[in-house]
């Protein structure tokens, strides 16, 4: 049991760097957001299983379900109403006019 | 592993801090300030494993509670009629 959370715990942890990576490097806000809004969910569900798997509580276990059923909704609802705020102020156009720039100085 | 694991997410809550301290827009502050929270309820969890104390996993809940709703709160905030306009003044 040991080992299989270890496993669990190491692909949540890949899964967070890849998207403390992907916030950082990716060049417009969308493409942060899918970063973020891709890995979040699934890293915090890896690392809460991999929690379950070593505790031997009933309560605790209970509490990681918790956590973990909250996370499922809570992560996506907060992706998609970012993205909506975003698209109504007009984002969308100030990005697609600075990558243009930046294509364009670039060629 | 649980404290390589720590160590990952403290190093994940600082890039996000980094993203969130140069981001260009609001939203992409308000993007990195909404993963550190997520990082935070993973890292007090983690931490209640491996000081031996699972109760932390209340403040958890709490914490993922309260990150909810700050983040629908300021995005709420952001539609409003002040942000834009100060954004507007700033260009």
């Amino acid at each position: 049991m040991q080992v299989i959370s270890a496993l669990f715990l190491l692909i949540g942890s890949f899964l967070c760097l890849s998207g403390g990576i992907g916030i950082l490097r990716f060049p417009d806000f969308y493409t942060r957001m899918h970063a973020v809004g891709v890995t979040d969910t699934l890293a915090t569900a890896m690392i809460l299983i991999g929690l379950i798997l070593i505790s031997s509580d009933f309560l605790v276990d209970v509490k990681l379900v918790i956590i973990l059923l909250m996370t499922l909704f809570i992560s996506p609802t907060a992706s998609h109403a970012l993205a909506n705020a975003a698209l109504h102020n007009d984002l969308a156009k100030k990005d697609k006019k600075s990558n243009d720039e930046v294509t364009s100085s670039n060629s | 592993m649980l404290i390589a694991a720590t160590i990952a997410i403290l190093v994940v809550m600082i890039m996000a801090t980094i993203r969130a301290i140069m981001g260009p827009t609001v939203y992409d502050r308000v993007l990195a300030v909404n993963m550190f929270g997520t990082k935070t309820v993973l890292l007090i969890s983690l931490l209640g494993f491996v000081m031996g104390r699972p109760e932390f996993l209340d403040i958890a809940i709490v914490y993922a509670l309260i990150n909810f709703i700050s983040v629908i709160g300021v995005l709420r905030y952001s539609d409003n009629f002040t942000l834009k306009k100060s954004e507007a003044q700033k260009k």
